[in-house]
Formats: C-alpha cells, sequence, structure tokens
C-alpha cells in the first residue's frame, strides 16, 4: 500500500513536469477559454442581459466548467501516448504498483485543474465578475467543479486506453465535448430552446455544475424552475460520482486487458 | 554446474483464435545471450512479452530467473528489464528526468535514483545531452537512453526485442557493446532479431522461431554450417568458356565445395570458406586468363534462406496484428 502511494505520487510529479518543461501547451490551453470570455462576453455579451445583470456574471461560471471539460483532452492525449510508445509496457515489466499511472495522472489532472481555476477566477475578477456569497460558498463551487474534473479525467483515462492513435485522440475529444457545451446552461438558457433540446441541455452533466456553481457564487441564474434546476447542487455531486463509478472500472478493466 | 535463467517449456498463446505461440520451448544458460531468431508475426515478440510478465499466456510453463512466470510475476519484474521495439521513454522529460523517473519507480531513493542516472548518463555517453528533452534526440540516442533505463537496477535477465531495429550502424555497434559488456558482468540476455548477422554477433545459442514455436537450436556455427556458407557468384561475358572458368575457379584458395554453371545466365557459383581470400584469388584467377568478368560478388544466405533450409518453406510475410 505505501508503495502504491509512493509510486502515484512519483508519476503525479512526472505529470506534473510536463506541465513545466512545456509551458506553451498551457498557454494554448488556456487560450480558448480566455477567447470565450472575450468573443461572448464582450461581442456578443454587450447586447444580452440575464434577468437585468450583467451576461458576463452569468457566462464566467460556464466557461469554468467548459475548461474543465476540454482538459480530458489532454488527459487521454498523454495516456494514449504511453500505451503506444511502449511507456506502459515499461512500466508493466518493472515492480512498480499497477495503480500508479492512473492514480498519478489523475493526482496530476487535479492539480493542474486548480492552477487553471486560479488563472480563470483572476481573469474573470478582471472583467468584472465577482462571486456574492462569501469564501465558503466560492469555495465549495469550485469544490464542486473540480469535483467535475476529476470525473472527466477518468473518462479521459479511458478514452486514451481505448483510442490507440494519440493524434485521433485530439480529432475525437472536440466533437465529443462541444456539443456537451452547447446542449447546456453554458451560453444559453436550456428554456429558450426547442422542448426536447431543453430537456437533454437541463439533464447534461455540464448544466448541473454550472447551475450549481452560478448559485454558490451568487451569480445569476436562470430562474428556472425544472427539478434539474432546482437541485443542482445534488445533481453536481451525483453526475460526477456516477461518471467515476462508471469510467474508473472500465480503464482499470482496460489496463488490465493490456496483459491478455 | 549452469544455471538455467530462462525456462520455458510448451508455452502456447492464442489471440482470438489465432495460435502465436505453439509448443514454445526454450532453455537459456545464466549468463549467456540466446537470439529468437524469425521472420515478423513468428511468434518472437510474443514469446518475450509473456517471458517478461506483460502477456499472460494459455498453456505451459515458464520460468525467469529462478521465479514463475505465472505464479510470480511480481519477483520476475524485480529481476528482469525489457527494452522494446520502440523507444519507451518519456518525451517530454528529460534524459535525466526520464533516468530519475524510472530510479524512482524501482523505488531507488531520490539520492540513489539521481546518482544511478548521472552512472548511467556517463556510461552511454549522455552526459553532454542529460538535461535536453528526450524527444529532441537522435533515434540512436534514444535508444541508448531507452537501453540505459533498463540498467537502472542491474537486471539478472535482460530481454531485448529488437534492439537495433532502424538505428545507423554505428549506433548499432553501440548497442552491441554494452550488450556484451553486460553479459561480461553476468547478465543473461534473450534477444530477438530478424538479422542473421545480428544474431551470429551477439549470441552464444540461436534459436530459430517459426509459426510459433522453435524449429531449430544451435550455436551460430552450427546453425551456420546447417543453412550453409557465403557464395561467390560470377558471371562472365563468354558462354563457351564456362567450364574453362568453372575448373579455374574450383582450384582457387578458399572455395569450398563444386562450382555450379548455370549457363542461361552464364554464371558460376560456389561455396566459400574464406569470402576475402576467395573473391581476391577468384579475381586474380580470372584476369590472368584473360576471361571476361561481368560481375563478381560475395552473397550471404538471406533469413529467407536460412529459413528454407531448415523449415523446409519460406519466412512468411509480415503480419499486423
Amino acid at each position: 500500500m505505501t508503495t502504491a502511494i509512493a509510486d502515484g505520487w512519483v508519476m503525479t510529479t512526472r505529470y506534473l513536469r510536463h506541465v513545466v518543461r512545456e509551458p506553451e501547451q498551457i498557454i494554448i490551453y488556456f487560450s480558448l477559454p480566455i477567447m470565450f470570455v472575450l468573443v461572448f462576453g464582450y461581442v456578443f455579451g454587450s447586447g444580452m442581459a440575464v434577468g437585468g445583470d450583467s451576461y458576463r456574471e452569468f457566462l464566467l461560471p460556464g466557461v469554468f466548467v467548459m475548461t474543465q471539460l476540454y482538459g480530458l483532452g489532454a488527459t487521454a492525449t498523454a495516456i494514449s501516448l504511453d500505451i503506444s510508445r511502449g511507456v506502459v509496457d515499461r512500466f508493466r515489466s518493472m515492480p512498480t504498483a499497477r495503480s500508479a499511472l492512473m492514480v498519478g495522472r489523475s493526482t496530476a489532472d487535479l492539480a493542474r485543474a486548480l492552477l487553471e481555476m486560479a488563472v480563470l477566477l483572476v481573469c474573470g475578477l478582471l472583467v468584472g465578475w465577482q462571486w456574492h456569497r462569501g469564501a465558503g460558498a466560492a469555495l465549495a463551487a469550485i469544490g464542486l467543479i473540480l469535483l467535475l474534473r476529476l470525473a472527466l479525467t477518468w473518462v479521459g483515462i479511458y478514452l486514451g486506453s481505448v483510442v490507440p492513435n494519440p493524434d485521433m485522440v485530439g480529432l475525437i475529444v472536440f466533437p465529443l465535448a462541444f456539443p456537451l457545451t452547447a446542449l447546456s446552461n453554458v451560453f444559453v438558457a436550456p428554456d429558450q430552446m426547442p422542448a426536447w433540446l431543453g430537456a437533454v441541455a437541463e439533464w447534461n452533466p455540464i448544466s448541473a455544475t454550472v447551475a450549481a456553481a452560478r448559485e454558490l457564487f451568487g451569480n445569476p441564474g436562470l430562474g428556472s424552475d425544472s427539478w434539474p434546476a432546482e437541485h443542482a447542487v445534488m445533481l453536481a455531486m451525483a453526475w460526477p460520482l456516477l461518471l467515476i463509478a462508471v469510467f474508473a472500472p472500465l480503464a482499470v478493466r482496460r489496463y488490465r486487458l493490456l496483459g491478455r | 554446474m549452469t544455471t538455467i535463467a530462462i525456462a520455458a517449456d510448451g508455452l502456447r498463446k492464442t489471440y482470438r483464435g489465432v495460435p502465436a505461440l505453439d509448443g514454445f520451448r526454450l532453455s537459456v544458460a545464466a549468463g549467456t545471450v540466446c537470439g529468437l531468431l524469425g521472420p515478423n508475426g513468428a511468434g518472437k515478440t510474443t514469446a518475450v512479452r509473456i517471458l517478461a510478465t506483460l502477456l499472460s499466456f494459455d498453456g505451459g510453463r515458464a520460468e525467469v530467473a529462478g521465479a514463475d512466470v505465472a505464479r510470480r510475476p511480481d519477483l520476475v519484474r524485480e529481476r528482469i528489464a525489457l527494452t522494446g521495439q520502440y523507444s519507451a521513454v518519456d518525451g517530454s522529460l528529460s534524459g535525466r528526468q526520464n533516468l530519475v523517473l524510472f530510479g524512482r519507480l524501482h523505488h531507488l531513493g531520490r539520492r540513489a535514483a539521481q546518482a544511478r542516472a548521472d552512472e548511467l548518463l556517463e556510461q552511454f555517453d549522455l552526459t553532454g545531452a542529460a538535461h535536453r528533452s528526450a524527444s529532441e534526440y537522435s533515434g540512436g540516442m534514444q535508444r541508448r537512453l531507452d537501453l540505459a533505463a533498463s540498467l537502472i537496477r542491474a537486471p539478472q535477465v535482460l530481454f531485448l526485442d529488437e534492439p537495433t531495429t532502424g538505428l545507423d550502424p554505428r549506433s548499432r555497434n553501440q548497442v552491441w557493446d554494452t550488450v556484451r559488456k553486460l553479459v561480461t558482468e553476468g547478465t543473461t540476455v534473450l534477444l530477438t532479431t530478424q538479422y542473421l548477422d545480428e544474431a551470429d554477433q551477439l549470441a552464444d545459442r540461436i534459436s530459430v522461431v517459426d509459426s510459433g514455436r522453435v524449429v531449430a537450436e544451435g550455436t551460430p556455427d552450427e546453425l551456420k554450417a546447417a543453412i550453409g556458407a557465403d557464395r561467390l557468384e560470377v558471371v562472365i561475358r563468354e558462354p563457351d568458356r564456362l567450364h574453362e572458368a568453372a575448373a579455374l575457379l574450383a582450384r582457387v584458395e578458399g572455395a569450398a565445395g563444386t562450382v555450379d554453371v548455370d549457363p542461361d545466365v552464364r554464371g558460376l557459383r560456389f561455396a566459400v570458406t574464406d569470402r576475402v581470400v576467395a573473391l581476391t584469388e577468384a579475381a586474380r584467377a580470372l584476369r590472368e586468363a584473360a576471361i571476361t568478368v561481368d560481375d563478381l560478388g560475395i552473397r550471404r544466405p538471406t533469413l529467407d534462406e536460412a529459413f528454407l533450409s531448415l523449415t523446409g518453406h519460406r519466412a512468411e510475410k509480415e503480419e499486423t496484428r
């Protein structure tokens, strides 16, 4: 057990070193959310208002969550790269704990997510976004966003172990992630969509975390009285836990199958 | 008494109904190099992956470095190292960071891992590139780093799966030198290769693999005798002087056996014992007799021919899995 923890930690530092050694990746990574804030917040947002409040106040929690969603691309690519290059074979032929790769990756991803959140919060404050219900509630919101990230990390680990070609992973992630953000409450209220589409958007796991974050940050929400909107915080905990319950065993099983 | 470092008996492995290993059997004495020779798809890599605990198997028994592969893979992993066909290093990290990482995952302490990394960088002539990203290394440097990563803890058994595929001759020689040095220090090496000369250079004994089993086994000399020696081939201009040339060449120093004549291509061919002597003497003899030579050269038996003579059929084309 202590070996497993020690090996997991060594693997965590390995993935964190990637961040330090390839900072340009982080810059590219942040270009998307910052672009969304600028384009949606200023170009479209100037002509839009949500319940009399600024659209940017409404948008920012959505961008926080969306950024975490796109993070699964880096996770999947890294895992796929390790498998296709034979690095995983080397680990598996060593007395290293079998859990180290996945534990290390998910821990490193959480650390990355913290860093990303810090940058995004500063960006948010710079464009006039604020939290209104105190530091405790704000921390709870951040906690829920990180919980979703942890779940997405396991989706990414699974995806990376299923798709054999690392170049393919990047191509798959965008068409997978984009509908999830478009069909959610990130940019617009689901009640403005056609009814069936609105229902999909209401139940989208992304929407749950976004609605919960808006509620806890005290940012303008949608005022919808649908069940998912009323129970956003509960759903924002249930969805990620469900995703972890499904994808973590799948990923572990996939890893075991490498030996078949 | 010789200790057996690798023992496999009746190994079977089936992929989706297709047998990859079919009664594979191998015995390698400690401190020696065994070459697994065979074409792509013969089962060499499958055998190595099973012995290195990376793959499960369906039948038979295997023991590596005194531990049962199926029952105590943990013990096997403590005692082996594997270098695969690709450079299994983290391209985003520097060479030194890679070695420290693998050292830490071998459960060396931080200081010990760093000290060992520096030692290996020195030994593999990578000190100058220690802090560059491994992805910027040349193919030869990456392979050296990969080999260094395998040697963090002196393994009892080292598996090398086609260690020089795609390397330039200089890097290939460096890899060969490293392997020879390891063996003098007592490591047992199992090497897979598609190249006859690589097996010849390094291996004490060679096992020829075909269709998932070992079809021939012996020292390189024994196998070469079975495969047949190098041949000298001559093509002359005037067809009516073929028999005269044949008589001359049969007397040449370094020639062995009879001279085959092929009138269709105006060719002559014979086995040689000493390639250089036979070549120079044949050229001199033909020139003195004023026979015009269109072509003259040594041909080594190809792996295909080796296979033909050992297995009775040609090496099958590469199968991708």
